[in-house]
């Protein structure tokens, strides 16, 4: 490439204060035509992650709504006010507690800082769910993406554990009880549970060398993962010439033999678009900040657990589950399957190449649409069947409870995706990628019911309740 | 990943390729490829070094987990040991908390006695004992159990763990040391004068 040397301007007869200038940034600063622009994005660190120029098509915001950025500016939020609480907050089980009452109260912009970090953090969660699923919608995890959408996947779970080894931290009510549970749930991993329990919670029961693992955990490992899987993440997509490129389901694929695709300049084009949504992103939660506060409970009491007691929200699915299943399922086996049908999408064969197309087709979009209403009618359905009138257990007593509450609901559950997947080919003619989509749908749409039922629906002691 | 052909190849600039020759052949003697490869000594020191490096990487994740593993006292300490009281401080068919120890002390009809874990055997909250009920209820998902900890109503799994207790010269000792697991109650887990 050409733009290697500094364009047109020499350093002859410079000042002092220009030399050193020059000596930080060697080439233009402010770049003024095409061709600076071009040299600047090439040259420099950061702009370096992005290729020179991009696809004009893939510009388009409805095509990534630019949630992959969304989410590295949420985390960038993270990362400037975490490191602000860390200079007041104090990781011990005495003073936790009190030292965020004194950034609440006493800090200046203590409270705004700590509702900044808060609402970053959960608004990632979703964030980061919605940009999984876009990029499944578009087909962006194809060939040749395929494995960055497995380092997309521990991104998504280093998230998770941020948000977790976070939530302990004010050590109030909430936290206490929330980690308490879902460590609890650890317990029902067969044979190793309580080894594994010990392990995560570094004793019996939560307590100062918890909180020092989760801090610790908190603001380093976690953190320097999520920033060495960022960088390899946005490199992946640069190697695969940007993110796919988007065409409606008449065009043929895009292998680049066709016609030229029109290109677009990263500067200015895509740099502008993307300050745009960053600064959007930023004014939301600052705004969202400024009006709601952080939940803060009283301080933890290991003698009074709080009526009732739910996991931080996005594990609160897991725990519905825990209310249907026998734990062996619950715990480990959904779960786990889960997991492994996640890492398996990209690893799949398919048959057409609808890489770009939104659903992969019409077809794929009307399938999809009646796998989501589906699940939208029948989890509810089975929640409260399961709630007031299955007694599985009562149906077949004598039969250990792992196969009655287990196996069996797991089984017949199984047996009906497979029917819904064989009846999406038949009765509505769905291709098998069509129908292994609408079976994703089924099953996404089935755990956000689960877990909104989880995070609205359940009263005291776990029944089901009213908001 | 595929390349398309547009794609421009990057050639490598002549000076490092040359450079590389250099220390190429300062490793290797010149002659053959063979003896860079397969011969015996390249290949037994090859070896060597990858068996000493997963070593290395042995003896760190080693030291990693043993640092960080749950830190437990080395022996039982005297302050596992709570002392209750005197026996007739406690009524028969009654249940006392012991915030410090994190135990209910439940002495049965019989006289006999139980110290049982505070903690739900379902996910770990406190359960409180509800002396109009007389059961104990956990308020994170209601399970309820009995004076002798016997699970009345699920989701609990089993019965609330047990603690050992003592009883030396009328006093009711109680070891919090370690609790024990059972699957049910049992006449042979109270303790009698
Ligand atoms: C992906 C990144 C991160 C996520 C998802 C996250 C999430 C959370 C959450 C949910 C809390 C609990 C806040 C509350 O509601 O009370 C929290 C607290 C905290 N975080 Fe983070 N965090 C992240 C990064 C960081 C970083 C990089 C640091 C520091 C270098 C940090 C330092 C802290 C501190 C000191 C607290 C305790 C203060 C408090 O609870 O308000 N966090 N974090
Ligand atoms: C902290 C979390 C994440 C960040 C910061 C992030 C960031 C990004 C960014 C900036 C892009 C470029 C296009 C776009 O904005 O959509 C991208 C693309 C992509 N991401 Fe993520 N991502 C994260 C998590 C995930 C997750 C959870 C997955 C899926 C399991 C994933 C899979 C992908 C894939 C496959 C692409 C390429 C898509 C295409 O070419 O259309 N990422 N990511
Ligand atoms: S923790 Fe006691 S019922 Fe769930």
């Amino acid at each position: 490439m050409a733009h290697n040397t500094e364009p047109g301007r020499g350093t002859h007869g410079r000042g002092l204060a220009s030399r050193i200038v020059r000596s930080i940034f060697s080439g233009p600063v402010y770049p003024r035509d095409d061709r600076e622009r071009k040299w600047v994005v090439f040259n420099h660190l950061i702009l370096h992650f992005r290729p020179v120029r991009l696809p004009q098509k893939t510009l388009k915001y409805t095509h990534t709504w630019g949630l992959g950025g969304m989410s590295f500016v949420l985390f960038l939020l993270l990362v400037v006010t975490g490191i602000m609480l860390m200079f007041v907050y104090e990781p011990s089980a005495e003073g936790a507690y009190e030292s965020i009452v004194r950034m609440q109260q006493e800090v200046f912009f203590g409270k705004l800082v700590r509702n900044v970090h808060h609402w970053s953090a959960n608004l990632l969660i979703a964030i980061v769910v919605l940009h999984l699923l876009r990029v499944y919608f578009t087909g962006g995890y194809r060939t040749p993406r395929e494995f960055n959408w497995i380092i997309g996947l521990l991104l998504l779970a280093c998230v998770l554990t941020s948000n977790f080894t976070g939530y302990l931290l004010p050590w109030d009510q909430l936290s206490y009880w929330a980690i308490t549970i879902s460590t609890g749930m650890i317990s029902y991993v067969p044979v190793m549970g309580d080894w594994l329990r010990e392990v995560a919670r570094d004793g019996p029961e939560i307590g100062q060398a918890t909180l020092i693992n989760f801090y610790t955990l908190h603001t380093t490992v976690v953190p320097v993962l999520l920033i060495l899987l960022m960088a390899w993440h946005f490199w992946r997509v640069r190697r695969a010439r940007g993110v796919v490129v988007p065409r409606s389901a008449a065009e043929p694929p895009d292998d680049g033999a066709h016609d030229r695709p029109q290109y677009a300049l990263t500067l200015p084009d895509l740099l502008f678009r993307e300050s745009v949504v960053a600064l959007c992103l930023i004014a939301f939660i600052l705004v969202v900040s400024l009006f709601f506060n952080a939940p803060l409970d009283e301080a933890a009491n290991p003698g009074m657990s709080p009526n009732p007691a739910k996991a931080p929200w996005y594990f609160v699915g897991i725990q519905e589950l825990l209310l249907h299943f026998h734990p062996f399922f619950a715990v480990v086996v959904i779960p786990l399957l889960g997991i492994t049908a996640l890492l398996a999408i990209p690893y799949l064969r398919y048959s057409d190449d609808t890489a770009g197309i939104w659903f992969m087709s019409h077809r794929g979009r009307r399938t999809a649409i009646i796998a989501a209403t589906t699940a939208l009618i029948l989890t509810p359905v089975m929640i409260v069947a399961d709630e007031f009138w299955l007694s599985r257990t009562a149906l077949l007593p004598g039969v250990p409870s792992v196969v009655s509450n287990g196996l069996l609901p797991a089984a017949v559950l199984g047996a009906a995706l497979v029917g819904f997947y064989r009846v999406s080919q038949w009765k509505w003619g769905a291709s098998r990628d069509e129908a292994v989509q609408a079976s994703f749908v089924l099953l996404t749409v089935a755990f956000l019911i689960l877990t909104a039922t989880g995070v609205w629906f359940r009263g005291p002691g776990m029944g089901l309740d009213w908001p | 990943m595929s390349k398309s052909p547009k794609q421009p190849s990057r050639k490598r600039p002549k000076g490092t390729e040359a450079a590389a020759a250099r220390t190429a052949s300062a490793i290797a003697p010149p002659d053959s490829e063979e003896s860079t490869v397969s011969s015996p000594r390249r290949r037994f020191l090859g070896r060597l070094w990858l068996g000493l490096g997963g070593l290395a990487v042995v003896e760190f994740l080693w030291i990693a987990i043993d640092f960080l593993r749950p830190r437990t006292p080395l022996t039982a300490s005297q302050t596992d040991i709570i002392v209750a009281g005197p026996v007739d401080a406690f009524e028969p068919s009654s249940v006392t908390a012991f915030q410090q120890g994190k135990f209910y002390l439940s002495r049965l009809a019989d006289g006999g006695f139980l110290a049982l874990s505070r903690e739900c055997t379902h996910l770990g909250c406190t359960v409180p004992w509800i002396e109009e009920e007389g059961r104990f209820v956990c308020p994170c998902h209601s399970s309820s159990y009995d004076h002798t900890g016997e699970v009345l109503q699920a989701p609990a799994p089993r019965p609330l763990d047990l603690y050992p207790v003592r009883i030396e010269n009328g006093i009711v000792k109680v070891d919090v040391g370690s609790p024990l697991r059972r699957k049910s109650f049992d006449r042979r887990q109270v303790t009698r004068l």
